[in-house]
């Protein structure tokens, strides 16, 4: 590994049963750095990628993520060899992979590709074998290594019991094992697999990512272009996304996919929430933001706006006038106005994983539009909504297990919904300890948002009394699902402000301003 | 080279192909005018190797080694040449109808033939072969650079620069056809593909080149197995494409040029020889080559012998006429429905 051009030179004259040879066969392999470095392709006028520079340490799994023709492909493709770069240029173990035959890059990167033209009836067996390609010489037998290195891969892949059935009669999940048993017998230091889950089911998608993992821990450097998201966070030690052209950004999955990224590289209205079981990062894609929110032009609650302008003239008239089309406008990244002043304040009752879907959502559509949102949730338990609300730093009023509210916990909350232009129901827990009917009497029932997913039985631990008041305000307000939580706010807003502003709401900012 | 299984089958088949073909040859030797008894007919061939001196009937002697076997002898080596070079076209191409004209060898070969044979004048030769095998190789190689572009050449570039320069060519022969005159006739026999009046001359010709090309060719069939998979993963497999690819053609277009020098257009043995052994012996190439080739030599064999008799026998004492006709004629004749049955009934679909 010292000096990797001495190896090739070693293996150039094999005739397949060198000493090298056979501890390349036994897996005796070291991952190789992989050092991408400025390159830049074009295909005709059509420039691919652009100064592209990411190297790949020793043992690493990377995940190459980013949209359709964004060149992750071309990414793999120009690693490989396959295609040779504009400028730049990419080595293996220190081997410019475009200098070298293919003779000797082959033995330094295996590569499952995306789609393998199989349609030719050799026995599996053989199709693993060409694996061994690069180590064999012409006229030699295959070595006993060589045959080590088949086997082993077969068994690897749990092909084996396929060794001998035609290659275009097994299925395809089986196939992109095959595949990777090529690859494996290929005794590579480094793998590039281009979409390796592309056509297989969850389960061998997952079979399949879990053993380039194992190949990883036992010592290769693998790089994977992946459509999955979550399963790229799953798996991938880094990510690099490739978007316009170019590496956009390098790093851990968390670092790598945040909604704004997303919606940068993507154009995609995505949030980002750990995954309850992996707990790796877990991307949802939702209807684009910008559809929801064009239903509240400025102009459309223009009058109210101007209305309370010219009669109030009084700062917190102004303020709550302006409050419905400010805060949408402001969600539509509208820039020009005063922060703080037009800050949209929401609170979320709720539980579970509907509260939490809430909290990512809205703050999401925040991030994404830059919008001046301040939500707030409680009161919770620790819990998914408490770890998803730390993750976006979302205000939680968050109380003990199986205590009833404290007073000042009660307060906060109290404080919140009051200053709250919108108030959000995401499944609320109505327990005797809870506050949550107590608080929602002094909303105006009109800036109600219900998202409820949960039957009302399981979440009422009172009495039929409480659920038929929570029905009441329930019925009264907006309803939607936290994948629409914007929609509804947005309609909650205008609602209330289309009736020249809620009385009740603004008695609750008054007081709120005489309180501070 | 060859995993044990593999190499087993390999020479499982080429033994049983061998037989064959020496029982054909034996068989087609035996056929003609004059009617000669097997034992008689290999008595005659093996005192041509020169160990042994059999007694045998000096004008059956002559009859044998003078007229039939060369014939018979030519036939296998163009046979084993064409479906030889078809096997590696149809694997390189990865195209069902790739035969070994496929980028303009035969019609290269018959516009050298038939200008040497119409403008004697102009392409001065005394045989034809020396034309026909160089305007075989040219066309091969003028197509190969036109569809080079940047050292790369893709197979499907390859493909229409062909048919366009075969379009070409078409046009060339036809109009020294046409101020032929008197050559006429024995420009258009030679291209219909013959075998008579073959002489060992032609047999020295063909041979060396068909053996040695075929032998390199068959030092290549590990590549040619992974090329199947694709330019791309070939070369993630170690393959040095393009360096594999000229080679392979080349040698399949001078293989090919040496079959078509001496014998003319002979068509469809290069086409249909390899798909039937896929579907004998499957894709690998390792098993493929060598099966087609002497499959190859025995087919040609066999039907350069209806081509030649007048008179074709049957076994229970039957017997059926048949015109004399240039080989080209039966090969096309039988080959093109009994193509047509296997593609219809069985998988030709795909290589």
């Amino acid at each position: 590994m010292i000096d990797p051009f001495g190896r090739h030179d070693d293996d150039d004259d094999d005739e397949g049963d060198s000493p090298r040879g056979i501890t390349d066969a036994s897996s005796g392999i070291e991952p190789a750095t992989l050092d991408v470095e400025n390159v830049s392709l074009s295909f005709g006028d059509l420039t691919v990628l652009e100064d592209v520079s990411v190297t790949i340490d020793p043992g690493e799994f990377v995940g190459l993520v980013g949209p359709n023709g964004a060149g992750k492909t071309t990414l793999l493709r120009t690693i490989s060899g396959a295609i040779e770069p504009d400028a730049g240029s990419v080595t293996v173990d220190g081997v410019d992979v475009h200098e070298v035959p293919s003779r000797d890059s082959s033995r330094l990167v295996a590569v499952v590709p995306q789609d393998t033209t199989l349609s030719f009836s050799f026995p599996v067996r053989d199709v693993v074998e060409m694996g061994r390609h690069p180590h064999r010489s012409r006229f030699s037998p295959p070595t006993p290594d060589d045959r080590d290195a088949v086997d082993r891969a077969l068994e690897r892949t749990r092909t084996a019991s396929l060794a001998d059935r035609p290659i275009d009669e097994v299925s395809g999940g089986q196939r992109q094992r095959v595949v990777l048993a090529r690859a494996i017998a290929q005794a590579t230091p480094a793998l590039l697999l281009d979409e390796p889950t592309a056509s297989l089911d969850i389960n061998h998608a997952i079979e399949t990512l879990e053993l380039v993992r194992e190949l990883v821990e036992d010592g290769r450097t693998a790089v994977a272009a992946i459509h999955d998201l979550d399963l790229a966070a799953r798996y991938c030690d880094r990510l690099v996304m490739v978007a316009d052209e170019g590496v956009r950004s390098v790093g851990s999955p968390a670092e790598v996919l945040t909604s704004e990224a997303l919606a940068d590289a993507f154009d995609a209205n995505a949030t980002v929430v750990p995954n309850p079981v992996t707990g790796t990062e877990t991307v949802t894609a939702l209807p684009d933001a910008g559809d929801e929110l064009a239903s509240l032009e400025p102009g459309s609650v223009d009058s109210p706006t101007s209305n309370e302008a010219d009669t109030g003239g009084g700062r917190d008239s102004a303020h709550r006038g302006r409050d419905g089309t400010a805060g949408a406008s402001r969600l539509e990244g509208d820039g020009g106005r005063i922060p703080g002043d037009d800050r949209l304040e929401v609170h979320v009752f709720g539980t579970g994983t509907t509260a939490a879907g809430v909290l990512a959502r809205l703050e999401t559509a925040a991030e994404n539009s830059r919008a001046d949102l301040s939500v707030s949730v409680g009161p919770v338990t620790p819990g998914i909504v408490t770890e998803t609300a730390a993750r976006f730093a979302v205000e939680v009023v968050d109380t003990q297990p199986h205590a009833p509210i404290s007073n000042d916990e009660r307060e906060r909350v109290e404080r919140r919904v009051r200053d709250a232009d919108v108030t959000v129901l995401a499944d609320p827990v109505l327990d005797s300890g809870g506050c949550v009917l107590e608080t929602l009497a002094a909303v105006d029932p009109e800036t109600l948002v219900v998202t409820d997913r949960r039957p009302l039985e399981e979440r009422d631990f009172v009495g039929p009394e409480t659920s038929t008041r929570y029905e009441w305000y329930a019925e009264r307000a907006v309803e939607a699902t936290p994948e629409t939580v914007l929609e509804g706010v947005t309609r909650a807003l205008e609602s209330a402000t289309g009736r020249g502003s809620g009385a009740i709401a603004r008695e609750n900012r008054a007081s709120t301003g005489s309180d501070n | 080279m060859l995993a044990p299984g593999v190499s087993g089958r390999v020479i499982t088949w080429c033994l049983a192909l061998a037989v064959l073909l020496v029982g054909t040859v034996i068989g087609s030797a035996m056929l003609g005018s004059v009617r000669i008894d097997p034992l008689t007919v290999s008595k005659a061939v093996l005192n041509l190797t020169g160990f042994v001196a059999y007694d045998v009937p000096s004008a059956h002697q002559t009859i044998i080694a003078d007229v039939r076997l060369p014939r018979i002898a030519l036939a296998a080596i163009v046979g084993f040449a064409l479906a030889a070079a078809g096997t590696v076209m149809q694997g390189f191409f990865r195209n069902p109808l790739a035969d070994p004209s496929i980028i303009g060898v035969s019609t290269g070969a018959a516009a050298g033939a038939v200008a040497a044979i119409a403008f004697p004048a102009l392409v001065p030769f005394s045989s034809v072969h020396i034309p026909a095998f160089v305007g075989a190789v040219g066309t091969a190689f003028f197509v190969y650079a036109v569809a080079t572009e940047g050292g790369r050449t893709p197979v499907a570039t390859l493909l229409l620069a062909g048919v366009a320069i075969q379009a070409f060519l078409g046009a060339v022969i036809s109009y020294m056809l046409v101020h032929s005159g008197e050559s006429l006739r024995e420009a258009v026999v030679w291209m219909m593909g013959h075998l008579h009046r073959s002489s060992w001359n032609d047999v020295t010709f063909a041979l060396p080149v068909t053996l040695v090309g075929v032998a390199i060719l068959g030092a290549y069939t590990r590549e040619m197995n992974v090329l199947l998979l694709g330019e791309e993963d070939a070369h993630h497999l170690g393959v040095d494409v393009e360096r594999t690819k000229l080679l392979l053609l080349a040698l399949a277009s001078i293989v090919t040029a040496a079959g078509v020098a001496v014998a003319g257009v002979i068509g469809f043995v290069g086409l249909i020889v390899p798909h039937i052994m896929r579907l004998v012996v499957g894709p690998d190439h390792r098993i493929l080559l060598p099966t087609s080739a002497l499959a190859g030599a025995s087919f040609l064999v066999a039907t350069d012998t209806i081509a030649r008799l007048d008179v074709l026998p049957l076994p229970f004492g039957l017997e059926v006429g048949t015109p004399i006709v240039p080989v080209g004629i039966v090969t096309a004749a039988l080959g093109a429905p009994f193509f047509l049955y296997l593609l219809t009934k069985r998988e030709v679909h795909a290589l």
